[in-house]
């Protein structure tokens, strides 16, 4: 069985982000950029998965420009077999990656695809469920257990939902969103990093996948949060209601 | 059951006694009845001929049939306490006596008496025995069942300025040469130029020689120096006066993006450079030579145990070693004791400063590309040497520092906040206003110069740029000089591996060269400071206008910088303003503007040499100077659960700028290398 797992190269998550003067983003200009935590998480797994002898191979996919390069590098640095780099010159929304990701899983015909529940940068939460229903496959979100059955060809997984944990089972092939819970992601070793550098990273463009990538939504503005204002006391229950009333206007 | 009590307790004697884990003391004496016997009989009161080395016969020869078992046993016994990173018989003085006694278990009769008993043979034949060690878990001295080793013809740590330069020289001359030597730079930060922190006006000098097609393939070098302007601050005046500095042909940079750029080139010619891995320790071979460094184990938690994740370190080993860690380099310092660098040319101590920048994005209005500002005075008393700056970049950014030297008598001052108090100054707040703080950093920086150069070569390799010092203090300059000693090195290096020279042919060039002329002549300006600020300010401008420096005397510095802090209670405490979120702030949001981060899972890597010593010394008689000089608020004293003040220390928030290390007075605490890939993220410092 052969393992996707999508990456994404995003700010760093201790990095101080700042809005670019003409509010079209976030300044990414001599930022330090990693892999996305989440999906540190989901290769991980994957790799936990192949270890144990369920999967013959991991490959990981990472969509954006040519600096992805680098995060796959790290991704093989930390055993996945292979990498897939779609080259594209600026960033997409959450269903033109689906798409994407859906063109290359009918190539690779995996039997499992792993993306981590969310990316830090956008916080969408909305990749693996679009990819899942693309497919037509079953889907796992907020994994923070799997378990596979190799005999039934399923996999048994413990979601981290409002309510608690619920467990789900899932037939494969399907998309499994990794949550913090699900493992701690290994350091790619410096022996290591140096395997990965003959490892193989395949470049594809958007023509060969076939995707059409207009996407339905605009980006208008990016600002960033209104500074927080100071509280004010009040001396009583009535001047609350007063200023609620006439000040806050929400009562 | 009593049996098994009596062995535990034999086993934490043990252990205590000769640092061994208990978990294996008990293992090796509940097997083996014949090795208990034989601890008993140790004179524990007697101290051995050598520490730790008890002679085979005050141990007790093993009778005839026991002799394999105990050959055995007593060989991982022995292997098990040279390898043990808690055992001094660690020091590698010991480890030269041990191997000897290796050879005695494994070949079961002495040596041959012609043998070296000191040569790499002594090695190979403990080697035999490897595989049974392994079932203990010991770490084999030969690395076959510990860390793996990997070999290059040229380590270099830190991949700054120096290290690049050194690493690119070398490539360079291997295409002259038509030859080739594998090169492998091991940097701690988690990008290249992430713990590069310089004001920086640069001097091309160095780039010049090195690549000097750098104009043509888009080096970040783009702002030339326009003018130079020198202030003399008092509270609420600048006073302008004559600049000491003739920036002409310099350029106001970006230090952070230049070691990119270099990066970047020096992988083009196929230097493996290897970010997110700190050296932590340094390899030495049977003869005392450095052999490499050893990067430091990942992975292991705040408890000292291994997690899921753990990965152990990996042996770099080189036939040439380059040191070029920056100003008060952890491994260079210890490899400069050891070796007795500096006694060997009656080099002085190393002074130093602290520097505390950050970057502004201001008015375009109020910016003025090219603009150099250096500022003398307020708020610094006359008795504290130091000084300001503020270059105007591009992108409508500032840089602004204030320098404080370490050598400050009163431990009540806070270099953080004379920083913030700096930029409330008239002349300072009005370029400020209106704009935002992008990062915020700080690093030490050498003020030693010419006198407290140490020998920088010793077996096995040599110190380059700032670990050694070559920084120019009246121009306040060091990068071009950390470059050309890289480069000086690398040639050397390249001689010694390629046409079987010396590394000391790197010294020899370095006296040579531009470095130490510029170095000698700018000697007097630093030290003359110690009889105070205007009698230095008179020194500077006779050594300036008429002198540069060919006087016959060569000035001395005063007291190290660790040793000039005065007693709490002769000092006057001083209130500093709180910061008004605006132009100044608190420690917090400054460190968030840096970027800084550490995995908080991990042993701190901060390490008091004697644990009591804060607490009994640094509080009560100097007042808790870590608590004030640490740019990054890493020392906090907190109250305990009975009320009593205890140092609590927040190594998550290093800013790995070594001031804890140069300025605490007992020398108490030891600044070590934390888990690769921690620490700032500078990307236009």
């Amino acid at each position: 069985m052969k393992i996707l797992v999508a990456v994404k190269r995003v700010v760093d998550y201790a990095v101080k982000i700042r809005v670019k003067p003409d509010k079209t983003g976030v300044d990414t200009q001599n930022v330090k950029m990693s892999m996305n935590p989440f999906c540190e998480i989901a290769l991980e797994e994957a790799l936990r998965i192949k270890e144990a002898g369920f999967a013959k191979e991991v490959v990981a996919v990472s969509i954006g420009p040519s600096q992805c390069v680098d995060t796959l590098r790290t991704g093989l640095a930390m055993g996945a077999d292979r990498g897939i780099h779609v080259e594209a010159s600026y960033s997409f929304l959450p269903l033109t990656i689906a798409k994407i990701l859906k063109s290359l899983a009918d190539v690779e015909n995996p039997g499992l695809i792993f993306l981590g529940k969310q990316a830090i940068d956008d916080d969408c939460n909305q990749t693996g469920q679009m990819v899942a229903a693309l497919l037509g496959w079953p889907q796992a979100t907020f994994a923070s257990k799997v378990v596979l059955d190799k005999d039934k060809q399923s996999a048994t997984v413990d979601r981290e939902v409002d309510e608690g944990l619920e467990t789900l089972s899932v037939d494969l092939p399907a998309v499994i969103t990794t949550d913090l819970r699900l493992n701690q992601p290994r350091y790619a070793t410096l022996p290591n990093i140096m395997k990965a550098k003959s490892k193989p990273i395949k470049k594809m463009t958007l023509e060969d996948l076939k995707v059409d990538i207009k996407s339905d939504i605009e980006i208008v503005e990016v600002t960033e949060p209104p500074k927080r204002k100071s509280g004010v006391i009040v001396s009583s229950v009535d001047e609350l209601i007063y200023k609620l009333k006439n000040e806050a206007h929400v009562v | 059951m009593k049996k098994m009590e009596e062995v535990e307790e034999k086993a934490t004697k043990l252990a205590d006694r000769l640092g061994l884990r208990k978990d294996y003391a008990t293992v090796l004496l509940a097997e083996n009845s014949w090795f208990s016997d034989m601890i008993a009989a140790i004179p524990w009161h007697c101290p051995p001929p050598v520490p730790g080395i008890y002679s085979l016969h005050q141990l007790g020869c093993p009778s005839d049939h026991h002799r394999p078992l105990s050959f055995t046993i007593m060989h991982r016994f022995l292997l098990k306490l040279s390898s043990s990173s808690t055992n001094p018989l660690r020091n590698s003085k010991f480890q030269r006596l041990i191997l000897p006694s290796l050879n005695l278990f494994a070949s079961g009769s002495p040596p041959p008496p012609s043998a070296n008993p000191y040569s790499a043979d002594s090695f190979r034949k403990s080697r035999a025995f490897s595989s049974k060690s392994r079932a203990l878990g010991v770490r084999c001295i030969s690395s076959e069942a510990g860390r793996e080793a990997i070999e290059y013809d040229v380590v270099i740590i830190g991949a700054g300025p120096a290290g690049l330069s050194a690493a690119i020289r070398l490539k360079q001359l291997c295409q002259e040469k038509n030859t080739d030597l594998s090169v492998c730079v091991v940097e701690k930060g988690a990008e290249v130029g992430g713990h590069v922190i310089s004001g920086n006006v640069f001097e091309p000098l160095a780039l010049d020689e090195l690549l000097p097609h750098w104009r043509q393939e888009q080096a970040p070098i783009e702002v030339a120096a326009s003018s130079d302007k020198f202030w003399f601050l008092t509270k609420d005046r600048a006073i302008p006066l004559p600049s000491p500095f003739d920036n002409k042909g310099n350029y106001i940079i970006s230090l952070s993006q230049l070691v990119r750029w270099l990066g970047g080139k020096a992988e083009e010619l196929g230097i493996e450079i290897y970010p997110g891995f700190s050296a932590s320790e340094v390899l030495y071979n049977a003869s005392d030579e450095v052999v490499g460094i050893a990067t430091k184990d990942m992975g292991i938690s705040k408890d000292g145990s291994k997690k899921e994740t753990f990965q152990p370190g990996v042996d770099i080993k080189g036939r040439v070693t380059l040191f070029a860690e920056g100003c008060r380099g952890s491994l260079s310092e210890k490899i400069i004791k050891k070796y007795k660098l500096r006694e060997e040319v009656n080099a002085q101590h190393q002074t130093y400063a602290l520097g505390i920048k950050e970057v502004w994005e201001i008015d375009e209005s109020k910016h003025n590309p090219g603009e150099v500002i250096h500022a003398l005075g307020w708020p610094l008393d006359p008795k504290t040497y130091g000084g300001s700056f503020l270059y105007h970049m591009n992108d409508r950014q500032v840089a602004l520092g204030l320098v404080v030297a370490l050598n400050y008598k009163n431990p009540f001052l806070n270099p953080y906040e004379e920083f913030q108090k700096l930029k409330h100054h008239p002349a300072i707040k009005r370029i400020l206003e209106g704009g935002t703080v992008l990062q915020y950093g700080a690093r030490t920086l050498n003020e030693g110069g010419f006198q407290s150069i140490p020998y920088p070569v010793f077996p096995g390799g040599a110190i380059i740029g700032c670990s050694a010092g070559f920084l120019n203090v009246p121009k306040i300059k060091g990068t071009h000089t950390a470059m050309k000693s890289g480069m000086l090195a690398a040639e050397a290096a390249f001689g010694a591996l390629h046409e079987g020279s010396n590394m000391n042919t790197y010294w020899d060039s370095l006296r040579g060269s531009w470095v130490w002329k510029e170095l000698y002549a700018a000697r007097n300006y630093r030290p003359a400071f110690e009889y105070g600020l205007i009698p230095g300010l008179a020194v500077s401008a006779m050594e300036h206008y008429v002198l540069k420096g060919k006087v016959p005397f060569t000035l001395k510095h005063g007291k190290a910088d660790h040793e000039a802090t005065d007693l709490a209670r002769k000092c006057k405490p001083i209130e500093y303003p709180k910061p008004d979120g605006v132009l100044s702030f608190d420690v917090p949001t400054s460190l968030y503007r840096s970027n800084t981060n550490h995995d908080h899972d991990q042993p701190s890597h901060l390490r008091l040499k004697d644990p009591k010593i804060p607490e009994k010394v640094n509080l009560p008689e100097y007042g808790a100077p870590e608590s004030r000089y640490c740019p990054a608020r890493v020392y906090e004293y907190v109250e305990d659960e009975e009320g009593k003040p205890k140092l609590q220390i927040n190594a998550q928030n290093c800013l790995h700028c070594k001031a804890c290390d140069i300025k605490d007075p007992k020398q108490n605490i030891e600044w070590t290398v934390p888990e690769g890939g921690g620490g700032p993220a500078y990307s236009v410092m």
